[in-house]
């Protein structure tokens, strides 16, 4: 991905900030700035809002033939996590056998490496998850 | 909360629009066709559209051409004039439509409201991509560019990952089986093996299905429509006009258009494909019918997964169903509802751009009554059903035998 197009959300993805409708009190993430139920009302009316980072799984999957640039990490596991404020994320699940992995298993979301372009250029951080039972990150 | 501004959009009335005729048909060749360009495909489904219609070209007023990715996949934007070009009608306004695997479809809807509503006589609409130019893995990376790029690929999510997530969550919400996935291939490959014009015209068994090496929990490599080159044209005009071309035109009677989010995960129900749902009740509503009126259906089975979703969200079967009825033979050719009797995606093969007018040429020959060993009995509706993406976009269009 472009650098300035990776470097534009990263606010959003390090730190999980999304936005809250002051119009109905729900939050979304990535942020908006039209909140789809309350449409006008909520034109200039959106606030941001940190994600707490803790949720639970939605649905997962083994990838076998992965993202290019995920090569390296070959099985992974992906996984949809609904987090404790109601929006859902796609990420990495890691520090699990996938044979553990099952809906509603809890969560806890981490800033990590994603990836980089070369040895000496851009890495690109952002969430993944881990099971909150097995181990917790720093 | 309720919306403040409640306003009524008016949908043009059925009245205000001519009945459209499709009165040509035409398809190349589904498969890794190394010596085709992209160019000589489209040329050759229009052709082939234009003979069948039985008119010469010079009555075209407008081409639309469905294509998802040209410009990543051969470097080649701006395709529609390209083909219009080499198919000796320069002069003929062409635009390209693009929708991913749902561009054919939304190129057909063009059409028809381009007919439909006055505007033009007489419309070729054509579908075609060029895949294999591209290794295998850069065209999977392409598809995946329909999904959002920067909330879900880019933290690792492939094509086949995001449709993996559904298949795993409808299995743990309605109890779909693997064995039942597998049956959506088993019985796709039995309709291709009577299509000369599919890449995989062959039979396959439940165990073989199963057994191919893992591509993303839970679906294997047959579970996922293979990568292809190929590309199909319809001629359409009002139906007052179709019968000095076409003997046995066939009408587009209803056709539905429906949205959804473009990120899997801001879904509520995974296991659902909410534009599906969306397009085709605006499809039967618009005709007057339902879901049990349909005699066959063309649908997008991208994944085994995906044809089960849609047979269920299309109506044919509760939620939950669509696993179950498959497995008992409901879908088969000439069984409740016929469904994928050209091989579908999976098996026909998937050009993306073209999916939807490959679709539209075999409801045609269907309802034409001209589909050899693969002919559905006394049809008089089919649905054809094409999806863009992970399912942000939908068409459908049910065309009906003219009598």
């Amino acid at each position: 991905m472009a650098i300035p197009r990776f470097w534009r959300e990263i606010r959003q993805r390090y730190k999980g900030i999304g936005s809250t409708c002051n119009a109905c009190g729900k939050m979304y993430f990535p942020p908006r700035d039209i909140c789809p139920e309350c449409r006008r009302e909520s034109f200039h009316n959106m606030e941001e809002q940190e994600l707490e980072g803790r949720g639970e799984i939605v649905t997962y999957t083994k990838v076998h033939e992965p993202h290019p640039e995920f090569k390296d990490l070959s099985p992974y596991i992906m996984t949809i996590v609904e987090m404790e404020e109601g929006v859902r994320l796609t990420g990495h699940i890691v520090d699990v056998d996938f044979e553990d992995v099952e809906r509603g298993m809890e969560v806890e979301a981490s800033m990590r490496k994603l990836g980089e372009e070369s040895e000496e250029g851009l890495i690109y951080y952002g969430y993944k998850f881990w099971p909150i039972d097995t181990h917790r990150p720093e | 909360m309720q919306c403040m501004l409640n306003i009524e959009i008016r949908s043009m009335e059925v009245d205000d629009l001519r009945d459209v005729a499709i009165i040509g048909i035409g398809e190349t060749q589904i498969g890794e066709l190394w010596d085709k360009s992209l160019r000589e495909l489209g040329i050759e489904a229009g052709l082939k559209a234009l003979k069948d219609a039985g008119m010469r070209g010079d009555e075209v007023e407008k081409m639309y051409i469905g294509n998802m990715s040209a410009g990543k996949l051969i470097n080649q934007e701006h395709i529609a004039p390209l083909i219009a070009d080499y198919a000796g009608l320069s002069e003929v306004p062409s635009t390209r439509i693009e929708s991913g695997g749902a561009s054919g479809g939304m190129a057909l809807a063009e059409g028809y409201k381009s007919v439909a509503s006055g505007m033009d006589d007489f419309v070729v609409v054509g579908g075609a991509e060029k895949m294999t130019d591209v290794g295998e893995q850069e065209a999977k990376d392409i598809l995946s560019s329909t999904a959002d790029q920067e909330w879900e690929t880019v933290f690792g999510a492939t094509f086949d990952s995001l449709y993996a997530m559904m298949a795993r969550y409808h299995m743990d919400e309605y109890g779909t089986t693997k064995d039942q996935l597998a049956e959506v291939a088993v019985k796709n490959h039995e309709n291709a093996a009577k299509n000369p014009n599919a890449q995989y015209p062959r039979e396959t068994s439940k165990d073989f299905v199963k057994s191919a090496p893992m591509v993303s929990d839970p679906l294997g490599m047959f579970d996922c429509a293979p990568i292809s080159d190929g590309a199909a044209a319809v001629a359409l005009c009002p139906v007052e006009k179709a019968e000095s071309f076409q003997t046995e035109p066939v009408e587009i009677a209803s056709i539905g258009q429906g949205g959804d989010n473009l990120a899997v995960h801001e879904r509520d129900d995974i296991g659902t494909m909410e534009a599906t749902k969306r397009a085709s009740e605006k499809a039967y509503k618009r005709e007057d019918i339902g879901p049990k009126d349909i005699d066959f259906a063309e649908v997008h089975d991208n994944y085994t997964i995906t044809e089960i979703m849609a047979i269920e969200d299309l109506g044919f079967f509760d939620k939950g169903e669509g696993g179950p009825a498959t497995e008992k033979g409901k879908t088969k050719l000439n069984s409740d509802i016929s469904i994928n009797t050209s091989g579908g995606l999976k098996a026909k093969g998937r050009p993306v751009g073209a999916t939807g007018i490959n679709q539209a040429v075999e409801a045609t020959l269907q309802l034409r009554e001209e589909a050899g060993d693969r002919q559905v009995e006394n049809a008089e509706y089919g649905l054809i059903h094409n999806i863009g993406g992970t399912g942000a976009s939908a068409i459908v269009h049910i065309l009906r035998r003219w009598s």
